[in-house]
């Protein structure tokens, strides 16, 4: 690992961030009534940071419907997702899209999103764009075992591979597809193992440790920016919720399970590796995680007082141009 | 067909090459544009054994775009529509201006997703960040007894989303004109060959041009009634015309040439004159552009209406593949010569 001490402490700070963003995010937007299409990524945290840390802005993400930690992770404001989950003009997506498409294409993120395994095209196309332009950007293409089974995975992976594309298809194999165990959806042990199809590297690896997802993606990133091509990488980590708020895990998973996975927590290993070495203290990151419950109070208190939509912004943003008398004729539009 | 469009030049060229021209000079006049697709150029990786274009597109389209171009801007594809269409969608996010081809509207199933859900909603759900230079190439239209699952004409189905413009053009002239438009334009367009056009000729100026998206155009003009047609059933229309105008009756023939936006005021103002609409759409019928026409004229100019509007389409079944069954099918001039003369009780 090539991280000096101060991307060390970035690593902490992106999945403390992250934390604080998904237990106070998601409940402060359920008691404003709009929790139904939000997904949260605590103890996913280690996946998002250790491979956005590895991106620059001018590389590209594809992300999913539990991407909170994608976009904070590739630099999105948490204070704009904040007003983005609350419906408020504010937010990067001025309302108009919510938890499940939250973009910026200032920081290279493609946008979470609502279909499992839409996104990974989408990447691929970014990818493509770098090697016909010459960028030399990567793409990350985020996805979950559930889109796993996806058709769209297997050609995008297969197009990636013979047309050699700087992506990377970033599995997070958190072991649920809804309530569906990935040992009864994935054909293989491994999701990792599929990588072999598409004559590309297939790595499996710990998705609860910063440092190895870390290191994963350093070589694959490094493989495409040399022109190799695209590489698999599985990261085993897990939910610590249900698929939304509203489901109840406990009806298809058991609590000793839960139990083994949180006493795996990513922000704890960090700690527990990285404060044995001396350089860095409990303090600093106790520090890191105060700062990040700061934030996100000062992000719920941002959103709040951010202005809603107006309702004829509705007509905004279809269309680069496109008639907008068009778009409610005849249909008694009260706006 | 006359046109009141049409600019200058007296070179004639089939409705094909007008579309391997304009792809042409789009592809020298902005290094962003790039075209992908199954069969594009052909014979792929075969380079080294002197396979270049080997088949040129399934309808030669594109041919010798890649000796031009090289296979960094013209890719063929793997079978893979779901992974590069959506490619194409990310690639016109990132600062390229992509067309793919999809080589038949039947194989719509398969990417489906990646139109609707990506390409006709990035923009919206991202508040405006982004825009998807993209465009979708596709084939449409029955008469070749390829039967069922390559032969249907599947505009309407993305008339129906926010977010997706389209066109469908009558002959070489309006083919080069909106296909131009079509790569140039800022959002996601699919623009629609019908295969009965590819080897009619018209003329066609050499330089490049662009015709608006969005706009009808009057091919014929008339009093007595209001025939629009549709891609290839604008042919349909004028060949009726001219039979009808035999017995005296003068049919007004538009070609609607964009599936969206609509020209519902184009339409409305000749059938403000005429009083009356017949619609001639090769798609099958229900939830249809021929019924989206008749409703709205129905809804915006009724008190000028002498008779309902009216519809000649293929009807609610699947393309059949025996002529003898298929010819029933396909909307003619018969059909919609009877057509005309029940509404005037002639």
């Amino acid at each position: 690992m090539d991280l000096d001490r101060a991307g060390l402490l970035n690593l902490y700070k992106t999945m403390t961030t992250i934390r604080h963003f998904e237990e106070r995010g998601i409940p402060e937007t359920g008691q404003r009534g709009m929790s139904a299409s939000v997904h949260s990524s605590a103890g996913q945290e280690a996946v998002a940071t250790g491979v956005c840390a590895n991106l620059t802005n001018e590389d590209y993400i594809g992300s999913t419907h539990r991407g909170h930690g994608h976009c904070i992770a590739k630099g999105v404001d948490p204070k704009l997702m904040m007003a983005e989950l609350f419906g408020r003009s504010t937010g990067p997506n001025k309302g108009k899209g919510g938890s499940m498409h939250i973009s910026d294409m200032s920081k290279g993120m493609l946008g979470t999103n609502g279909v499992v395994g839409a996104s990974i095209p989408l990447a691929l196309g970014a990818a493509l764009t770098s090697k016909v332009k010459k960028l030399n950007r990567v793409a990350v293409a985020f996805f979950g075992d559930g889109a796993s089974s996806q058709g769209v995975l297997h050609e995008s992976m297969n197009l990636a591979s013979i047309w050699k594309l700087p992506v990377i298809f970033l599995c997070e194999n958190n072991g649920y597809a809804m309530s569906t165990p990935s040992e009864y959806g994935v054909s293989t042990t491994h999701v990792a193992d599929r990588a072999a199809g598409y004559d590309m590297p297939g790595i499996h690896v710990d998705g609860m440790d910063v440092f190895a997802v870390y290191d994963a993606t350093a070589q694959a990133v490094a493989r495409s920016r040399a022109g190799d091509g695209p590489s698999l990488i599985e990261c085993a980590t897990y939910r610590y919720y249900g698929h939304t708020v509203f489901d109840n895990p406990l009806t298809y998973r058991s609590k000793e399970e839960e139990d083994h996975w949180r006493a795996r927590d990513p922000l704890m290993h960090f700690r527990n590796t990285i404060i044995p070495q001396g350089d860095i203290t409990a303090e600093e990151l106790d520090q890191m995680d105060a700062d990040a419950e700061a934030l996100m109070e000062e992000a719920v208190k941002f959103a709040d007082a951010s202005p809603l939509p107006q309702p004829v912004e509705l007509y905004d943003d279809v269309y680069v141009d496109y008639p907008k008398e068009m778009m409610k004729r005849g249909v008694n539009m009260a706006v | 067909m006359t046109t009141t469009m049409q600019t200058t030049g007296t070179r004639e060229i089939q409705f094909r090459e007008a579309i391997n021209e304009c792809l042409r000079q789009e592809m020298e006049r902005d290094e962003n544009v790039i075209i992908m697709g199954e069969e594009i150029a052909g014979g792929a990786g075969r380079q080294d054994q002197g396979v270049e274009d080997a088949w040129g597109g399934p309808f030669r389209t594109t041919v010798g775009l890649i000796q031009q171009f090289g296979k960094e801007r013209v890719l063929d594809t793997p079978l893979s529509e779901a992974a590069f269409i959506g490619a194409a969608i990310g690639a016109s996010s990132t600062g390229l201006r992509a067309v793919a081809e999809l080589m038949f509207i039947d194989f719509i199933g398969v990417c489906m997703d990646q139109l609707v859900n990506n390409a006709a909603k990035m923009r919206y759900m991202f508040g405006g960040q982004v825009k998807v230079p993209f465009t979708m190439m596709t084939r449409i239209g029955a008469g070749f007894g390829a039967a069922a699952q390559h032969s249907e004409s599947y505009y309407s189905i993305f008339s129906h989303i926010p977010g997706l413009k389209g066109v469908a053009p009558s002959d070489a002239y309006t083919a080069k004109g909106l296909l131009a438009a079509s790569i140039r334009d800022d959002d996601p367009v699919v623009f629609f060959e019908h295969k009965g056009l590819y080897g009619i000729s018209g003329p066609v100026p050499e330089e490049p041009y662009v015709l608006p998206l969005g706009k009808a155009r009057t091919v014929r003009e008339g009093s007595d009634v209001t025939l629009v047609g549709i891609s290839k059933m604008t042919w349909v229309a004028t060949a009726a015309a001219e039979e009808l105008a035999k017995e005296g009756i003068s049919c007004e023939v538009i070609d609607l040439l964009s599936v969206s936006p609509i020209d519902y005021d184009h339409i409305n103002s000749s059938v403000q004159r005429t009083h009356r609409l017949v619609v001639v759409d090769e798609d099958t019928p229900v939830c249809s552009m021929a019924s989206e026409i008749c409703s709205r004229v129905a809804e915006e100019v009724f008190d000028y209406l002498d008779a309902p509007p009216s519809r000649v389409t293929a009807p609610h079944t699947p393309v059949p593949y025996s002529r003898a069954m298929e010819n029933e099918y396909m909307p003619n001039e018969t059909r919609v010569i009877t057509t005309v003369k029940k509404l005037l009780n002639r």
